[in-house]
């Protein structure tokens, strides 16, 4: 117990310099990448106890994202699920509809302060393109979002949305053609264009600074979460869950309760059409540790050490690595990951929808079903809190193409 | 002694500046890479290297990565890349080879047991390119203890501090970037490259190689002036990209580096001309 206490202590102070969660993590990148991560670094701690920076990142979120994001007592779905009372952390109804913005926001105002003019991200379903694409609107700035370009096909309206916010979408055609793609992608025109080029990455994933950096713009989720439940319910809740993909709503949620043991954590993978096959997205639950994109971490891959293809109904999660900050809660057992199938994701979008009038993310709809499985094993007197990280809309087309409707 | 230890002290001595081209390893096709190495050596190399295929080569430019695409559809995994370095070992013991790639395939084989089966096929050098010396400790104690030299790239922006680092742990050369960008993006400034190279020279004790960005004599010849090695990679394989056969692979190489080879002869090799006076 005194040991596993001290680590959880410890994980308020990781990463360490050089970017490690225990063996996770750090920076395998090309030396021509080196400098402008130790650049990023450096402001990103600079700016992080900088109380003007701090004071307009806070004005922001508050009237630009509309934050705080209220809790939501689903009690249609806890009523016929007979268990513990499911509360939604309702980050569907940010600007721009998701999780993302908190952390683009962030980078946005870094990348003015360190005098970059031109932002570029990669995104997988589109939110975090968007996202992008929004903060680099309103500040001002050049915006190029690299997009897969099979998610470009399944995530046409957010392509569009960018579009409109003046940003330009490239459609990148090798390797799989998703997320994985785009951020090879991403990082080579940072590569080129590092002087005045800052990169939004939208996850945290990568090399460090940012899975520590994403993180810590996105923790805000979880320290609303925390005093919201403390004020409105008294109490914290039993178990927290979220989807996991690159992880960085689930960190964001996760973060600030790390050292609240009673508090269990449930991360979500995307277990597409089974975890015994090869279709899936679960690098937690199914993978094995490796190095890709920049970090030490867990990963989905072949017996030669090729990146595998991988499978989600849903884009955001369809990415064959996941943050080195959740391959160490799950090593230290403080988190445990957990798959949810296509199938039940789709159910869950339904379930929420029809019950609660609340359309969610497929991505979200990975937490939801897997937080309505663990409320229906709990007492009614435990609280579960899962994070509806995104908004549904992106994913009409997606649905109904599942379901065989035609417009 | 390293292969690479020993062909740097014969060109010293020579006076001679390195030519080192890059080909991946199954690239066009399978059975054309061991060919077209040797005829890469036939038309002037000193040294080789070799890409590793993998899926996701962050670091490398549109040509190359169409390269490993195409290599690791015809199946070519690091299995099948050191099977390569033992064939051409069989009728060319003295060319040092280099093994370039990144690192997901070797931490899945194990650094011990890539290290001892890399020596064991005859590799001398090893450069993954997403493993700067921050991370490669673990790594460097495996090649270590199988005399293969770890090979580190340097940048233009790299700091002072971290070249002191990377000269640690650098064996064999140092690999300098010349360009800001992923291999075979835009042409190298010559002019801007004398004084990084003595940067580099004044922190790290080894050969100094240039490359990216070089794509034709004039250009290797001007690098030549001042640097111990001249890579050419994407460039290469951007021709051997449309060869359907061996016998065409082989005759591509041959004709588009024996001229690089003429014209690095041909330029004025400041330094090694200066190395030689002194010693």
């Amino acid at each position: 117990m005194v040991e596993q206490a001290l680590k959880l202590k410890q994980a308020e102070t990781l990463p360490d310099a050089g970017g490690h969660f225990g063996v996770f993590g750090g920076r395998f990148v090309s030396e021509t990448l080196m400098p402008a991560l130790e650049e990023l670094d450096e402001a990103w701690r600079f700016y992080l106890k900088d109380p003007d920076f701090l004071a307009e990142l806070d004005r922001d979120l508050a009237h630009f994202v509309g934050r705080p994001s209220p809790l939501y007592l689903a009690e249609n779905l806890t009523r016929q699920v007979g268990g513990a009372r499911i509360v939604l952390k309702r980050e569907d109804l940010n600007h721009t509809g998701a999780h993302k913005v908190n952390n683009t926001v962030g980078q946005g105002l870094l990348a003015r302060a360190m005098g970059k003019r031109r932002v570029i991200a990669e995104t997988g379903a589109g939110q975090h393109g968007v996202a992008s694409a929004t903060i680099a609107a309103r500040l001002g700035m050049e915006c190029v979002v690299y997009m897969g370009a099979e998610d470009v096909r399944r995530q046409s309206i957010n392509v569009y949305r960018m579009k409109l916010l003046g940003a330009k979408v490239v459609a990148v055609e090798s390797g799989s053609r998703t997320l994985k793609d785009a951020l090879n992608e991403a990082m080579r025109d940072w590569v080129t264009n590092v002087d005045d080029t800052f990169y939004i990455l939208g996850t945290v994933a990568g090399p460090h600074p940012y899975p520590a950096m994403v993180r810590d713009f996105n923790a805000v989720v979880g320290r609303e979460a925390r005093a919201q439940m403390l004020t409105e319910y008294g109490r914290l809740p039993d178990a927290l869950v979220a989807c996991v993909g690159g992880g960085s709503n689930a960190i964001g949620l996760f973060h600030p309760f790390i050292e609240d043991t009673d508090v269990a954590m449930y991360g979500v993978e995307a277990a597409g059409r089974g975890l015994s096959g090869l279709e899936h997205a679960a690098s937690l639950c199914a993978g094995r540790v490796g190095v890709l994109h920049g970090s030490r971490t867990y990963l989905l891959d072949d017996d030669s050490g090729q990146i595998r293809h991988t499978h989600s109904v849903s884009a955001g999660l369809d990415y064959p690595g996941v943050g080195p900050e959740h391959a160490w809660l799950k090593d230290s057992g403080r988190a445990r990951y957990v798959g949810i199938s296509d199938a039940e994701a789709m159910k869950a979008f339904h379930a929420l929808t029809r019950n609660e009038g609340i359309m969610p993310a497929l991505e979200s709809a990975h937490a939801i079903a897997y937080g309505l499985k663990l409320a229906a094993e709990l007492p009614k007197d435990q609280i579960v809190l899962v994070n509806l990280s995104g908004r549904g809309d992106k994913d009409i087309n997606t649905v109904a193409e599942v379901e065989g409707i035609e417009f | 002694m390293n292969r690479i230890d020993r062909r740097f002290a014969e060109l010293k001595r020579a006076g001679r500046v390195a030519l080192v081209p890059y080909v991946t390893a199954g690239h066009p096709q399978p059975q054309s890479t061991v060919a077209v190495l040797h005829s890469a050596v036939g038309a002037g190399a000193d040294l080789v290297e070799l890409g590793m295929p993998f899926s996701d080569v962050m670091a490398d430019g549109p040509v190359i990565q169409n390269a490993h695409e195409r290599a690791l559809a015809q199946g070519t995994g690091l299995q099948q890349v050191l099977d390569m370095v033992r064939e051409f070992r069989r009728q060319d013991a003295d060319t040092p080879v280099i093994l370039m790639g990144y690192a997901n395939p070797i931490e899945r084989r194990g650094a011990a047991r890539f290290a001892a089966e890399a020596a064991e096929a005859g590799v001398d050098g090893l450069l993954i390119v997403d493993c700067p010396a921050d991370e490669a400790d673990e790594l460097k104690e495996q090649l270590q203890a199988q005399g293969i030299h770890q090979i580190f790239l340097v940048a233009p922006t790299t700091t002072e501090r971290r070249l002191d680092h990377a000269a640690r742990l650098a064996g064999g050369f140092v690999y300098y970037v010349s360009i800001k960008g992923v291999t075979g993006a835009a042409s190298l400034d010559v002019d801007a490259l004398a004084p990084m190279i003595e940067k580099v020279r004044g922190h790290i004790d080894l050969p100094v190689a240039v490359g990216f960005g070089i794509r034709e004599p004039a250009q290797a010849a001007a690098v030549a002036a001042v640097a111990d090695a001249v890579v050419i990679g994407s460039a290469l394989v951007d021709r051997l990209d449309r060869c359907d056969s061996t016998e065409e692979a082989v005759a591509v190489t041959r004709d588009f580096l024996a001229p690089v080879r003429d014209a690095m002869d041909n330029s004025v090799p400041i330094q090694a001309e200066q190395t030689v006076r002194t010693t």
